[in-house]
């Protein structure tokens, strides 16, 4: 991986513009739940991320950090 | 590895309240990543607005002074004149800055004050439950119009920003959206070439920032990003309306 993001669960509200934003595909739903009742984003186990950023970009929560070799 | 993208300085680290998808709070971080760019946290003033955003104040890391309802360019007016060497911002959704505040928004505008506005457009009265504004378009549903905004007995849908773009002492207006990573992009530039024309004493500014509202448009965030780049656009096209230094 050239890249990855860490995701804030607390402050993910789970409007998936991030999901669609990214290119790679490498982003989806948790199957647990946050305190306020969604199920925030998680990196998927096999992603290539290559921190490009879109996810972060249109993130509204700002709960997503990239970080990039 | 190195930490390309985090959260801006003059943003706080509090949760916004506003729901999920919400371009209020893309236009907050934008604005936040302009004031940490051109290094003008210390010297910069906003003015929050009734609506949606009225306790922006809580977000930014910045000096803050709400205004009345639709007065947000008057106050911004006021501060900018006794303080000239502060960066003021105004910050209005459609039915503050188009409906209740037209008087103050025109006349500020008119009289080329120095400050700058970034407009949020949402097409409907967000806080109040998704009621019609000035802005809504032809045929669309709100709570206040059951059957589509129709033009005969609500009106046409204003364009403000055009207006405003009819006055001499209007320097720099663009219309911008956030429903794309590109578009977002593209806004915080004009967000941030504003703050740079208010610095360098150009004149009055405006940013028009077409802005989703799922959950008043009773859509999903992903279909209302969709709903703004195929309804909205047509009505709003995006670009720069004036632009005195061009």
């Amino acid at each position: 991986m050239k890249g990855t993001v860490t995701i804030n669960s607390e402050l993910c509200k789970e409007c998936h513009l991030c999901t669609i934003s990214c290119k790679k595909e490498n982003l989806q739903p948790s199957s647990e739940l946050n305190s306020k009742g969604f199920h925030p984003i998680i990196l998927k186990a096999d992603a290539d991320c290559n921190g490009c950023a879109l996810c972060a970009t249109i993130c509204p929560d700002v709960a997503i950090e990239v970080y990039r070799e | 590895m190195k930490k390309v993208f985090s959260r801006p300085k003059s943003l706080k680290n509090t949760a916004f309240h506003y729901c999920g998808g919400c371009g209020h709070s893309i236009a907050h971080r934008l604005i936040a990543e302009s004031i940490d760019e051109l290094d003008i946290q210390d010297r910069i003033i906003g003015v929050p607005p009734a609506g949606c955003a009225v306790i922006a104040y809580n977000y930014f890391d910045i000096d803050m002074l709400e205004s009345p309802h639709g007065r947000g360019c008057a106050v911004a007016t006021g501060i900018k004149r006794v303080l000239p060497d502060r960066v003021v911002f105004s910050y209005q959704g459609d039915g503050d800055l188009a409906a209740i505040g037209t008087a103050e928004t025109f006349h500020a505008a008119n009289r080329g004050e120095n400050i700058t506005v970034i407009f949020i457009n949402n097409a409907v009265y967000g806080m109040t439950g998704g009621q019609m504004a000035p802005t809504t378009l032809l045929g669309q549903v709100s709570t206040t119009t059951q059957p589509g905004r129709s033009a005969l007995l609500d009106g046409h849908p204003v364009h403000f920003s055009e207006i405003l773009g009819q006055l001499p002492g209007t320097m720099y207006i663009e219309r911008c959206a956030v429903n794309t990573p590109a578009n977002v992009m593209k806004a915080k530039k004009a967000v941030k070439k504003a703050f740079q024309y208010q610095m360098d004493n150009v004149g009055f500014s405006l940013i028009e920032i077409l802005s989703q509202c799922p959950t008043n448009w009773k859509m999903s965030p992903v279909e209302a990003c969709r709903w703004v780049n195929e309804v909205m656009m047509k009505e709003y096209p995006l670009g720069i309306i004036k632009d005195s230094k061009r």
